[in-house]
Parts: structure tokens; C-alpha cells; sequence
């Protein structure tokens, strides 16, 4: 929740606000897998059932196959697979793995405080 | 026959060279073509720069275009790090013969939630590897991952996939790895990459730094396994794998004078060898750089180049104390037949002299190199380090057929025929000043020690520096012993006093004589007239005696002509 703070444009009302809106911003997220290894397959069933249940109507996913579009791991920075980035709302969050561990990835969607 | 032979040298381990000075002659070849290469050391051994130099040299020389992964570096460092050493990275990179890949990690940014493996790193790899048709691949340092991704058991499983995939992608990479406490590598990569492993060291003795390499392992290769000392400079990578060198030098039976033509009778008369490797040592204050210099101007005449390293005196002030000799150096640096090459022995290690004295002999060619003196570089180092350091100048110099001088300052209480560097066995010429005291005075004496492949003089000269260079005088060997100095002047005077009383002893004598034999001569003469007017008296008396007896027989005559008596009876 830090970061939100230097986001926020420092008045205490503002903050209040962004704290209000966090429950119906819009997220938008990237899955990238490789290929159709079962782990990417798991990982797209994990995630998509998370969404459902704690981003119903407000998610954007995205899933790209690394290697149908291999000069966007260097662009975006992956190293392991599958990764899944969170782009909005900030804070910028990789989250790899595939998704097996709910408490985790709902931790780092910020979906869950700690 | 030659088959059997072409195959198995087309069997032997392909090799890639790396085009780094002196790192191909150590591996024979360089590094194993298509196997992955460990290069572990500590932080600042120049890990990153071997890499670096290996993609761009591997560019440029050898047509192999090279990815190199950073796990540390951004590009832009990256780049900016390289430019110091003349590599433009950003031509290379547009030329399509460089890919550079900076991969970011952010341990905060992460979160893992189950099983994963390192894919995207694979393919990011053979992305870059395929765009630019990639030969060489560095990876630096890949144990950034394990700071940043938490699961161990996968990084590692990984990795060895990594490693096993670099090798059937056939390209040769470099992976780079920190020291580890007793491993090679902090996190044992070495399990992973077997094939080369080389260590790099930055060690610190005494203040003074050098950077060594070593060929921990290389299968299915021969390699040299010394500890090897290299350095980085503006040039890049150089190692000096100098101990490789035999004992082949040819040699030159070329004389040439000392500049002292004392010092060249002692020699036969013909001065130093070419190419040899001459030793002055002594104790402080002997005239040791006095004997440098005229050699150097000797050969400056000549026409010869000179390169004089002073580890001690800066070269203007060497310049002037010898000009207070008459020795005028300055028109020959003016020239360009002198160079002076002035630092601190501690101003750098050993390897870093080594390799300033091949650059800067290399750089020049010149005939005759000085160093002045060569003893200081105890100070900062181990004796034998400097013997093997010198050990490599010495045979570099001699084989490129330049002729050496050292000085060596001895301290007091070591014997003089010990130098403190122990370099004794190198040296072909050894000429050893010390001073003599006696009589309140201390004086300096010169003898050659040894000069190999020469009859020279076994005398102890009286070395005498003038306003016009140095002379070597006889020293007095008499009853009371060596005299040196004003003792063998007054000794001298002595004998020159002498020598005057005799002749002048001689001349009377002679006087003597001639007196002696003018009043005899004179003697002589008168003895001789008194017996001549003797002589002529006694003819007178005989003269007048015979006149007589004429007279009276004519009287008889006239007498008995006048009696008439008979001519036959006598007459009365």
C-alpha cells in the first residue's frame, strides 16, 4: 500500500478516494506461457478461475504464447515461465508459477492484504 | 597413415580463440568450440571484461558474432564500461555481430505460486542467439538468479538444463561466476560446467595488487597450468605466459663498448656483448647510474636506441646529475634515441611492470634498455616474484637480441657478491663497484666479477667520477696493501720523489766518472810531452855523439895523410 501513497497526489482526501476505488479498479493482466506445456495449461485454468471469482467484470487477461512472439520476453523482461504480469493497477507485479498457490497469487494481485 | 592422423586431428576437442594476448598460447588454442567455459573469481577480477573481450574480439577477428546475457550491467553501462577499452559496442550491435540482454530481476516484483522453470529465459536466449546468428554466448553473472528467484530445487534443475541446451545450440559461452568460500563458485556452478574452468584472482601482497588466471581445468586439452599474471589496460585483456620461453635465444658475437674505454680494456677491450645481460651492483652513492649513463650515450653515438627505465631519480634530475659528469643526455632524448620511462616500483605490481616494460620495449624497439635500479621493486615484493619477473624480462630482452643493464644497489651488511634480488645467474656480465675506505677517506673501487664468454681483468680498478665522465685508474698495490684515494696519491708523490733522488744519485756518479777520466786524459798528455822532449833530447845526444866519432876518425885520416905511413901497415 505504500507505493499508492507516492501514486496518490498526496492530499488525505484524495487518498481516501483511491483506497475507496481500489475495489472497482480495472486490472490488466498478461499471462505469458510457453507453448502447451501442462503447466501452461494449469496455469491458465488457475488464474482464470481467480479472476472469476475476485475480478468478476473488471479484468482484462491477456494470454501470449512466448514462442509464437519470442523478442517479447527480452521487451518484458521474463525469465521463467509461466509468468503473469500485472500492469494495472500499479504496483508493476510478476507472478510466476502456475498459479496452484491461491494465497499467493491473490497476494500478488493485491487482492489480499497481508 | 595420414589419414589415421587427419582423423584424429579432426577428433581433437575443437577450439575457439579468443584473441585475448597470450590467453590462446596458454590453451593451445583457446576455448573448447561449443562447450560452455566457467570463468569464477572474486569482485573486480574482470570477469565481465574477459567476456566482453571474447564476444568483440570473436566479432571482429573471427567473424563470430556473440550474445552477451548481463544479469548485473544494463546495456548502457555495459557499453560505457567497454568504450574505456576502444570496444564501440553500439557499432557492433548495429552491424548485427553484438546482442547485448540485460535480464532484470527484481526479487520485490516477484511472487511465486507454484511450479515454474526458466523457459523464457531460453527462449529469450535463442531469440537473441538466432537474430544475429550467434557463435559465442557470455552469461554474466547467472548467479544473480539466486538472489533473485527463491526456488533453489528449480533454479538448479534449470540450470543444468540451461547448460546442456547451450551445448546443443553448439554455441561456446562464457558463464561467469563469483568465488564462492570454498567453492569455485558461490553457488557451485562448477557442478553444472565441467568441461573449462578458469579462475581468476586480484590478490593484494604489500599494498600492491596483481591479477592472476589460472586454467583450473580443461578436458580434453592440454593447457599450461601455471598461475598466470595478466592485466587490463586500455588494450584490453594481455596475459603474459612469458615462462613459456626457452632457452633458444640466438646469439650475436657483436661487441659493444661501455662508453668508458677503462671499463671496455678491462673486457678485452672490446666492451659487453650484444644481447648479454649486464649487472652493476654496489653500494649507495658508487656511481652506478654514472656507469648507465655513459653507456647509454655510447650507444645513443652509435646511433642506437635506448630505453631507460629509472625506478628511483625522475629524468630531468638524472639529466642534470649527469651532466655535473659531462655526460649530456638531453640532445638524445631530443633526438629520439633515448627514452626515459620514470615510475615507482610501487606504483603498480610486478605484472604491471612486466607488462609496461614489454609495451614500452615494444612500443620503442630499442637496442640497449637500463633499468635503475632494479632492487627497489623488494620493497613491495617477494624476492622471488621479482626473480621470476625479472627472470621474464630478461629472456624477453634477450630474445629480441637487446642488451640488458641493471643496476642493483647492495646494502652494507649483505656481502657484496650477493645481490638482494639473487639474480646472480641471469646476469652475463657483473661489474661490481664498492667503496673502499682507508685513510678517513672512502674511494671507489671497480672489478668485474664475472663476464661470461670473456677473458677480462681480474684487476680492481680506482673508479673516479670527473667533470668529464668516469675514469678508472690503477690502484696502488703495494707492501702496505690497496691504496686508493689520496693515500695512493701521497704514495705516488712518494715513489715519483724516489725516483728523482736516484737519477739525480745516477747523473753525479756520471759526472763523477767524466771528471775523472778528463783528469786521467790530461795526465796522460803531459806524461806523454815529458817523455816526448825526453825522447827528442836523447836523439840530440846521439846526434852530436856520432858527430864526434865521425870527427875523430877523420882527424885520423887527415893525420896519417900527413906522415905519409903506408896504406897497408897501420900507421904508430
Amino acid at each position: 500500500m505504500k507505493q499508492k501513497i507516492n501514486n496518490s497526489k498526496g492530499s488525505t482526501e484524495e487518498f481516501d478516494l483511491t483506497v475507496m476505488d481500489l475495489d472497482n479498479q480495472k486490472y490488466v493482466l498478461r499471462l505469458y506461457i510457453t507453448g502447451t506445456t501442462s503447466r501452461s495449461v494449469i496455469a491458465i485454468t488457475n488464474l482464470k478461475k481467480i479472476c472469476e471469482e475476485f475480478l468478476e467484470g473488471r479484468y482484462e487477461l491477456e494470454v501470449i504464447d512466448l514462442y509464437q512472439k519470442p523478442s517479447l520476453a527480452k521487451d518484458e523482461q521474463i525469465i521463467a515461465a509461466p509468468t503473469l504480469i500485472k500492469k494495472l493497477p500499479l504496483p508493476f507485479r510478476r507472478i510466476i508459477g502456475d498459479m496452484s498457490n491461491k494465497e499467493k497469487v491473490l497476494l500478488g494481485l493485491d487482492l489480499k492484504k497481508v | 597413415m595420414s589419414r589415421s592422423s587427419n582423423t584424429l586431428l579432426n577428433k581433437n576437442l575443437q577450439k575457439s580463440p579468443t584473441g585475448i594476448q597470450g590467453f590462446d598460447e596458454i590453451t593451445c588454442g583457446g576455448l573448447p568450440t561449443g562447450r560452455p567455459t566457467l570463468i569464477c573469481g572474486g569482485a573486480g577480477c574482470g570477469k565481465t571484461l574477459f567476456g566482453m573481450e571474447f564476444l568483440v574480439r570473436g566479432a571482429t577477428q573471427f567473424n563470430e558474432p556473440g550474445v552477451f546475457v548481463s544479469f548485473e550491467e544494463t546495456n548502457e553501462e555495459l557499453t560505457q564500461n567497454v568504450a574505456s577499452l576502444g570496444f564501440d559496442l553500439d557499432q557492433l550491435i548495429r552491424q548485427k555481430k553484438i546482442a547485448l540482454d540485460h535480464v532484470h530481476i527484481e526479487r520485490s516484483e516477484i511472487e511465486e505460486t507454484g511450479e515454474y522453470d526458466l523457459e523464457g529465459l531460453f527462449i529469450r536466449l535463442g531469440y537473441a542467439i538466432d537474430s544475429i546468428g550467434a557463435k559465442r554466448v557470455v552469461l554474466d553473472t547467472i548467479e544473480s538468479l539466486f538472489a533473485g528467484l527463491p526456488n533453489q530445487l528449480i533454479l538448479r534443475a534449470e540450470l543444468r538444463r540451461l547448460f546442456r541446451w547451450l551445448k546443443v545450440k553448439g554455441v561456446t559461452a562464457i558463464i561467469t561466476g563469483e568465488r564462492g568460500e570454498a567453492t569455485l563458485t558461490r553457488q557451485g556452478l562448477e557442478e553444472y560446467v565441467s568441461d573449462c574452468v578458469i579462475m581468476l584472482d586480484h590478490r593484494v601482497t604489500e599494498q600492491t595488487s596483481t591479477r592472476r588466471l589460472r586454467v583450473v581445468k580443461y578436458r580434453g586439452s592440454i593447457h599450461g597450468t601455471n598461475e598466470y599474471p595478466f592485466l587490463i589496460d586500455e588494450n584490453g585483456f594481455s596475459i603474459l605466459p612469458v615462462t613459456s620461453l626457452g632457452l633458444k635465444h640466438s646469439i650475436s658475437n657483436e661487441r659493444i663498448s661501455s662508453g668508458i674505454i677503462a671499463l671496455d680494456k678491462m673486457l678485452e677491450g672490446k666492451g659487453y656483448y650484444r644481447g648479454s645481460t649486464i649487472l652493476i651492483s654496489g653500494t649507495a652513492g658508487v656511481g652506478k647510474t654514472s656507469i648507465s649513463a655513459h653507456f647509454a650515450e655510447a650507444a645513443c653515438k652509435r646511433g642506437e636506441r635506448v630505453l631507460y627505465f629509472c625506478f628511483e631519480e625522475s629524468p630531468n634530475q638524472l639529466m642534470r646529475n649527469m651532466l655535473s659528469i659531462g655526460i649530456d643526455l638531453k640532445p638524445w632524448v631530443e633526438k629520439g634515441l633515448l627514452q626515459f620511462q620514470a615510475t615507482r616500483p610501487t606504483f603498480y605490481g610486478l605484472e604491471m611492470h612486466l607488462s609496461a616494460t614489454h609495451k614500452a620495449v615494444n612500443g620503442f624497439k630499442p637496442h640497449i634498455v637500463i633499468m635503475d635500479p632494479i632492487n627497489t621493486f623488494i620493497i613491495g615484493e617477494k624476492e622471488i616474484e621479482v626473480k621470476i619477473m625479472l627472470m621474464r624480462i630478461v629472456d624477453y630482452l634477450k630474445s629480441n637480441q637487446i642488451t640488458a643493464l641493471f643496476t642493483s644497489l647492495t646494502s652494507g651488511e649483505n656481502s657484496f657478491e650477493q645481490t638482494d634480488v639473487g639474480i646472480s645467474s641471469l646476469i652475463d656480465t657483473w661489474l661490481l663497484l664498492r667503496d673502499i675506505e682507508l685513510s678517513g677517506e672512502r674511494n671507489r673501487g671497480m672489478y668485474v666479477l664475472k663476464s661470461r664468454g670473456m677473458a677480462h681483468s681480474n684487476q680492481i680498478r680506482e673508479f673516479i667520477l670527473t667533470d668529464h665522465g668516469v675514469e678508472l685508474q690503477e690502484v696502488y698495490i703495494g707492501a702496505n696493501g690497496v691504496l686508493t684515494g689520496s693515500a695512493r696519491i701521497a704514495q705516488e708523490a712518494n715513489e715519483s720523489a724516489e725516483m728523482l733522488t736516484r737519477k739525480q744519485d745516477i747523473e753525479r756518479i756520471k759526472r763523477d766518472i767524466d771528471r775523472k777520466r778528463k783528469s786521467l786524459e790530461a795526465q796522460i798528455i803531459a806524461l806523454q810531452t815529458n817523455f816526448e822532449s825526453e825522447e827528442s833530447e836523447a836523439i840530440k845526444m846521439i846526434e852530436t855523439e856520432q858527430d864526434s866519432i865521425k870527427r875523430l876518425e877523420q882527424d885520423k885520416i887527415e893525420m896519417a895523410e900527413s906522415r905519409k905511413a903506408d896504406d897497408d901497415s897501420p900507421a904508430i
